[in-house]
Parts: structure tokens; sequence; C-alpha cells
């Protein structure tokens, strides 16, 4: 059956040029594994040593038993709920900057592509109008989430002072950044040809977005963004560590007590909330499906 | 309705796809392409409803010249053209309700789009559609549930939403079952004959296309090679259209439909 983009064009170009990429990739791949073993020290007698071994088991026996007194659980109550509060109000942020950022940043709706082929064909002007805010939008994704949302809890931390706040804003910016990403892909990677279909009939680009981009993108959207407020869990787990609260500054600070019974404890919490999440993201994507 | 003159596609590449079409066809015109595959019909298509940009050439759709537009005024050009696809035209996660109202996304605003997907308005015109192509009962069904050839009345009834001067149909029945096809086109047809509006239709069955058109356009390697009503086609036009090619065409795996000829839009006489 002859698919709507003609593919003779297609074909030569497809099957001569990604495999001579393909196989330098792999090869600079492999050269590059190999040369980080080196680099990295990696030398696993030295994990597997009986120094190492005892000193590990040492660590893990200081943590039992795990503290378990009433008041203790009672006490972390409130940091396990400001976990939850950060990791979804940090995740609500992320939505906020990475949707309307990853939709500018989808190519097959910006600039390229057959929903383009007549509008822009001959016309650098608008192709370039068109491309600027596909541009600024990708690099600021890319800025957003190639500092890590350490760094950013650091630098917010220093800006609005110590608690749950710059934890929220760290993980917003740095997952809103990687959210922008994936969400672009996701809609570049929708079935195009119904897109065409639409854009003939005159629909505007936003109408074909609305009307064909966001119902086929829109369970791959849901789930990875559940997905992602799992990891803010683990995240904002590691920003208490700098001071941005929840269960994260409890293990800090029961670290720097060698309270290991203590550490065991909210470890275990934070597994279970982890749990929580995926289970009740595994319900809500059954019902997106 | 339309006016081509040495129409023209090349693919990068070198591929000729479309080699200088000159063209005519009327308003309320009915007229069936047919031709092997590769012959460049669905590129002449892509050409016709202003997805593709000719390389050389010129087109006129309604007497606007078409070839340069672009913007707001290039889908106000789109929205006098209605296509319907081979398959894959509609949405398949949406209700049948949007898909069909999407034929309305050219002459609606933004907003007044996204307020119809939360709640669909012009109901009313959506099921009388739904009721002229057969299907009243699937409003609410989901898209991707309905078979092959429900989903290309559907296809069919969003161009009814869409009201457009002229249709275009590529292949629309090369996916559905030989009795399905005999119903399509002649829903098709219909249509046409009873709005006034131009219908152009590529098909893969000949005798299909003889028995509804009444006009054929015989296309081969990019080029016409006959413009004729059916009556004047002999045999051997028929064969030179596809000579040598009857290996491309099995490839497809579409083998011509089996005929019905009780169940045709009008039995006309193969000389």
């Amino acid at each position: 059956m002859p698919p709507s983009t003609p593919p003779p064009p297609a074909v030569p170009f497809l099957a001569s040029r990604p495999s001579r990429f393909t196989r330098g990739f792999l090869l600079l791949f492999g050269l590059t594994t190999a040369a980080s073993w080196w680099a990295a020290r990696v030398d696993l007698s030295t994990l597997f040593s009986r120094e190492a071994l005892r000193n590990a088991l040492f660590f893990a026996a200081e943590g039992f038993p795990p503290a378990l007194s009433p008041e203790f659980l009672l006490f972390l109550v409130r940091p396990a709920l400001e976990t939850v509060q950060i990791s979804l109000l940090g995740t609500v942020v992320a939505l906020l900057t990475g949707l309307p950022l990853g939709v500018l940043a989808t190519a097959s709706l910006a600039h390229a592509g057959p929903l383009h082929e007549l509008d822009l064909s001959g016309r650098p002007v608008r192709r370039l109008l068109r491309f600027l805010p596909y541009g600024l939008s990708r690099a600021l994704l890319s800025l957003f989430r190639s500092v890590p949302e350490l760094v950013w809890a650091l630098v917010f931390v220093r800006a609005t002072g110590l608690g749950p706040f710059p934890g929220v804003l760290a993980i917003g910016v740095a997952y809103g950044g990687i959210l922008g990403k994936v969400y672009s892909e996701i809609l570049e990677a929708v079935d195009v040809r119904p897109l065409e279909a639409l854009q003939a009939t005159g629909a505007s680009r936003w109408g074909v977005f609305w009307y064909g981009m966001v119902p086929q993108a829109f369970p791959h959207l849901v789930s990875y963004t559940l997905y992602r407020w799992e990891c803010a869990i683990r995240a904002s787990a590691i920003l208490g560590f700098v001071g941005a609260g929840g269960i994260g500054q409890q293990i800090e600070i029961s670290m720097r007590m060698f309270n290991f019974g203590e550490v065991v404890t909210l470890v275990g919490i934070l597994v279970l909330m982890v749990a929580g999440t995926d289970a009740l993201s595994l319900r809500l994507r059954r019902r997106v499906l | 309705m339309y006016r081509a003159e040495g129409l023209t596609k090349v693919f990068p590449g070198g591929i000729r796809a479309v080699g200088g079409i000159d063209l005519k066809i009327g308003a309320g015109e009915r007229v069936a392409f047919i031709g092997p595959s590769g012959a460049g019909k669905t590129t002449l298509f892509r050409l016709l409803n202003l997805t593709l940009k000719p390389t050389v050439g010129r087109l006129w759709v309604a007497g606007q010249d078409v070839v340069h537009l672009h913007g707001a005024a290039l889908r106000a050009a789109r929205r006098k053209i209605g296509t319907i696809y081979q398959q894959h035209n509609l949405v398949p996660r949406l209700h049948v309700v949007h898909n069909v109202l999407a034929g309305r996304l050219g002459a609606w605003s933004t907003p007044r789009a996204l307020l119809s997907l939360l709640r669909p308005v012009e109901v009313e015109v959506v099921h009388r559609a739904l009721q002229q192509v057969g299907i009243p009962e699937k409003l609410y069904a989901r898209t991707d549930e309905l078979s092959g050839g429900q989903q290309q009345r559907v296809a069919i009834a969003r161009v009814l939403l869409q009201d457009p001067d002229v249709i275009l149909a590529d292949e629309p029945v090369s996916s559905v079952d030989p009795t399905l096809a005999v119903s399509i086109v002649r829903l098709l047809t219909d249509i046409s004959r009873a709005t006034g509006k131009s219908l152009v239709v590529n098909l893969h069955s000949v005798d299909l296309a003889l028995a509804c058109f009444p006009r054929i356009i015989g296309l081969r390697e990019g080029k016409i090679l006959f413009d004729a009503p059916p009556e004047s086609l002999q045999e051997e036009t028929l064969a030179a259209l596809y000579q040598g090619a009857a290996a491309a065409g099995s490839a497809q795996g579409t083998p011509d439909a089996p005929f019905d000829p009780a169940s045709t839009c009008r039995p006309v006489p193969r000389v």
C-alpha cells in the first residue's frame, strides 16, 4: 500500500547514510566505554576485598535494629509529608515549564516535516521566524536539564533560604528541562498521516496540534509525567541533604549523628513512598490508555 | 474547479513523480484517475490538495493561483478541497464525533476548537452527516474500534462537515472489501451529484472507475496517457496503460477487486 508520503526519495537516503553513521557511532561508543573503564579506575577487586566487605557489613549491621519508636515515627510524619509536597509541587512546576517549552521545541510542529511542505518552501524568512522560538526553547530546555537539580537547589537555597521552597524550584527547573525534551520527542513520534489529513482540511497548526497530536500522544505524556513524579520523590530526598527539607534532611541529620538505625527507617519510608506512587500511577495509566 | 499547466513534481533524488500535467476539471465534474502503481497518482493528489509544492508548473483552484499561497490564504484555499485518503485519515484515539467535527477546523478559531473537544458542538449536524454515510449509531464510538469501511465513512462525514467545493479521494476503497468498495464509491458519487461538488478519485479497480465515472484519466509514469469517457475506451488503451506494470501492481498485494456488475453505479458496457 502506498504510504501518504512518497518513499522513493527517502529510501536511498536512509539506506546509505545511517548505516555508516551507526557503525561509526558503535565504534566510538565501544572505545569510550573502554577508555572510561580505565579512566574511572574500575577495579572490582577493591569492591570485593575482605576489608571492603567487612566495612560494608559493619555499616549495615549498625542500622539494625531500625529505629521504630512511636515518637520517632510520629515525628517523621511531617518530613514525609514535606517530601511528598516537594515532589508533587516540583513536578507541577516542571509540567508548567516543560509543557509550553516542549510544545515549542517540537520540530514537526514548528518548522520541519510534511506539515510545512508547501507553507514554508521557498520562504527562508518565514522559516527562520518559525525556527527562532523552536531553537530558543530547545536551548532553554537544554540549559535547565544540564544543570543537575542538586546545583539548582544550592542556587535556590541561596536565593530563598532553607526549607522546602528551594527544593520545589530546583525540581521544577531541572525536571522541566527533562519533561520538555521528552514531551517534544513524544509529540514528534506520533503518526503523521492523520495530521496531514487534518491539515488538508485547512486546519491551523494549533488545530492540528489539539486534534491530531495531543490525542495520539496523551497516554505517553501522562505516563512519562507520572514516572518523573516518582523520580522527584527520590530527588527531593537528595535535595534534603543541602537543606531543602523533607525526609532527605532527616537522613542527613541521622547520618551525621551516626544513628544508622534511624537512617534505615528513613530509607524504608522512602521505598514505601516510591512504591506508593508507582501503584498510583499504574492505576492512572490504566484509566487514560 | 481545477486548472493545471505543466504541473511537475520532482523529488529530491531526481525522481520525477509527476511530469508536466495539463488538466482542467470543471465544477461538479466527476473524474477517476487510473493507472499502475507508481504512476504518480498519489503525488498528483497531494499536489491537488495543496500539500506538496510543484517543482514546475501552475495550478489554479476555482480560478485562484494557488502555487505561491502560504499562511492564512493557503488554509483558506485548502478549506475548499476535501481529501479522503486510502487509510489513516482519522485520529484513532478520538471519538467519532470529534473526528467528524475536525472537518470544521479550518473554519473554527482555536479556542472554539478546544471548547468543542471538551463538549462537542454542532452534534446535530454531525449526526446528520453520519446518517448520510450510514453509521449514525457510531457518533460516540472510539474511532480505533471501527472497521476499515466504517472509518472511511467517518472520513466522508468529515468531508461533509468541511463542505468543500471539490472532494479528492486517493484510493479510498483499496483497503476495504469489494462489496463495500462499491457502496463507498457510490456514496461519494451520490454526494457529488446531490451537492454539485466536484469529485476526483484515484481508483485501483478499473471496472469500478469505468462503471461509476463519466470521465477517466489514465496516468502512467507521471503523464496523462488518455482522458476520455469510459464508453470510448478501447481494451488496447487500457492494456497499454498497465503494460509491463502488472508486477508492480501485484506487489502491492491488492488484487483488482472481483466485480459484481449487479451492484455497480450505472452499468456501462465495455467496448
